[in-house]
């Protein structure tokens, strides 16, 4: 499954510094279906470089990160359990404080 | 006079000056008020112009404005009688205090307990060189002032806590905040539900700036959208991160674009929304973001967030982020090496055998010191080596420790960066059990002893 991910607010910096990844993601069991759960973990393993505490607390993002879907706020499509779709956007966003 | 008569007389001065600030507030807007009925309907009757309460002047400011079909007067009168409050006169409150001060909010309130720093100009555009050193609310007031004459312009010079803040965003019907640290930005929030005022919220970073308004018209709240504090180490600030000047520049225009379009009831403003900008490629993406959350704690269905408990809520201890921003703290040492203030209590409490070296300067050490700390400043510790050596032979001597044991060695300086750095030199120098107390003298005062005086 083709799916651009986006990192920022200064978490770009755990993966290369590189803002936008164009990924193309195998599905294991076959079936052309993934969930935000399967993508944390895909991108746990493969684009986060350094300090994945900075990114992820559990199995979710760590607090402080929102998770847009196609511009919309993974709460309002199952945060978890989203099922993604070929040529999804996903936006990983920290919030910022400064000013 | 003695300090109490002193104390006593600065109260009662500063209460008086509360009611005469009040009093004269009060007369101005009652003055305001007689013009806009003056203007609105001349006494004299020779012209009954109809100008929906603006008067000859305001329409000649205001013109462009008003010409505005989507805003016209109605709009302006709207924003004439508004008052909104600016949290922080940094570089996000700049542009936006400038905009409103120009466009005519009725009251503008401006709460900041900095002052200007040269470091700041590059972005708090606000501020002219001549206030360096000066409070940052002065430098704004006096710029609003000086763009339009005609509004009033409140000068709130301190920083917001749990104690005033009820207090002081009651007065104002728009809140932004412009601030740039996490737990102002829950406190300002909470606050917000509390009052029942919007919000308008706006961050920036490096080349990055977020903006939405909060707590409007059944919207989310901040805590909505983020239920717990992130880790302290997400929380770059501008003075660790960086910041392009102009980035937090267009996030506070957009705040004052918010703010006057509430003030105004015009047009449909951010909320459920937010607007993410990445200056560096030039993209701006606005987002859907989650309603009110029914299980939030400050504003959701059983919240029982009341006026109280934010008074007693600990925002530094809830996002573990002082308020204001802390000075240089190293971390040179392992934690084998180091021991916390409260444990530097217990061990006085305790009586164990021990020496206090404060290797504070010596006119440092005159102002406030430990009882019996031993005064070798940094500088000089490694010619004085001797003097720890034989403080030590005496403790162990004094306290009758038996021969193999021996007093132990501590190292206290103001802040705990330089006691790190004498600690690295005393272990290479074969004292290699000497330990530091963190964060030095002010983690004394902040967490062992609140009536240690800290300078
Ligand atoms: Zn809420």
């Amino acid at each position: 499954m083709q799916l651009t991910l986006e990192f920022g607010g200064g978490l770009e910096l755990l993966c290369d510094s590189k803002k936008i990844h164009n990924v193309n993601i195998e599905q294991q069991n076959g079936e052309n279906k993934l969930t935000m759960k399967d993508l944390l973990s895909w991108v746990r393993t493969n684009l986060i470089k350094e300090r994945p505490e900075m990114f992820m607390k559990g199995d979710t993002v760590r607090p402080g990160v929102l998770v847009l879907v196609n511009d919309c706020d993974w709460e309002l499509s199952g945060q978890l359990e989203t099922s993604l779709e070929e040529k999804d956007v996903v936006v990983f966003i920290s919030t910022l404080h400064g000013g | 006079m003695s300090a109490s008569e002193i104390l006593r007389e600065l109260d009662s001065l500063k209460d008086a000056k509360a009611k005469i600030e009040h009093k004269i507030s009060a007369l101005e807007a009652q003055l305001r008020e007689i013009h806009l009925r003056n203007d609105a309907a001349p006494l004299n009757g020779s012209s009954s112009y109809s100008t929906n309460g603006l008067t000859q002047d305001m329409i000649h400011r205001y013109s462009r404005h008003l010409m505005l079909p989507a805003f016209g007067v109605q709009g302006q009168a709207n924003l004439l009688k508004s008052s909104i409050l600016v949290v922080g006169a940094g570089g996000l409150g700049a542009p936006a205090l400038l905009y409103f001060a120009a466009s005519g909010v009725g009251r503008l309130g401006i709460i900041d307990h900095d002052v200007v720093e040269l470091n700041n100009m590059h972005r708090q555009v606000i501020h002219t060189e001549a206030y360096v050193g000066k409070p940052k609310v002065k430098s704004a007031a006096a710029a609003c002032r000086s763009v339009n004459s005609t509004i009033q312009v409140v000068e709130h010079e301190e920083a917001l806590r749990t104690s005033n803040a009820l207090e002081i965003l009651s007065k104002y019907d728009i809140i932004v905040d412009a601030t740039d640290n996490a737990p102002t930005r829950y406190l300002i929030s909470d606050c917000c539900v509390v009052l029942g005022k919007p919000l308008v919220s706006g961050a920036a970073l490096g080349l990055e700036g977020q903006l939405t308004v909060y707590n409007y018209n059944g919207g989310p709240c901040y805590r909505c959208l983020f239920p717990m504090p992130p880790p302290r180490t997400a929380c770059q600030s501008c003075a660790e991160g960086g910041v392009l000047g102009v980035v937090p520049g267009i996030i506070g225009c957009l705040q004052a674009l918010e703010a006057i379009k509430i003030a105004a009831s015009v047009g449909e403003p951010l909320s459920g929304r937010m607007l993410l900008l990445d200056a560096l490629s030039g993209r701006i993406r606005i987002v859907k973001i989650r309603g009110r959350s029914m299980h939030c704690e400050a504003c959701g269905e059983n919240a029982t967030f009341t006026q109280q408990k934010f008074r007693e809520f600990d925002y530094e201890k809830f996002t573990e982020t002082p308020l204001r921003v802390p000075p240089l703290k190293l971390n040179l040492l392992p934690n084998e090496s180091r021991i916390s203030s409260k444990e530097y209590g217990e061990i006085i409490l305790t009586k164990e055998p021990h020496v206090l070296v404060d290797v504070r300067p010596a006119h440092h050490f005159k102002i406030v010191s430990l009882p019996k700390s031993l005064n070798i400043p940094l500088s000089t510790l490694e010619a004085r080596l001797p003097e720890i050596s034989s403080a030590l032979k005496k403790e162990e001597e004094d306290s009758g420790l038996v021969s193999g044991s021996s007093a132990q060695l501590y190292v206290v300086c103001r802040r705990g960066n330089d006691s790190q750095r004498a600690i690295q030199c005393l272990h290479k120098m074969g004292f290699t059990s000497a330990k530091d107390i963190i964060g030095g003298l002010e983690s004394w005062a902040h967490n062992v002893d609140p009536n240690f005086p800290t300078y």
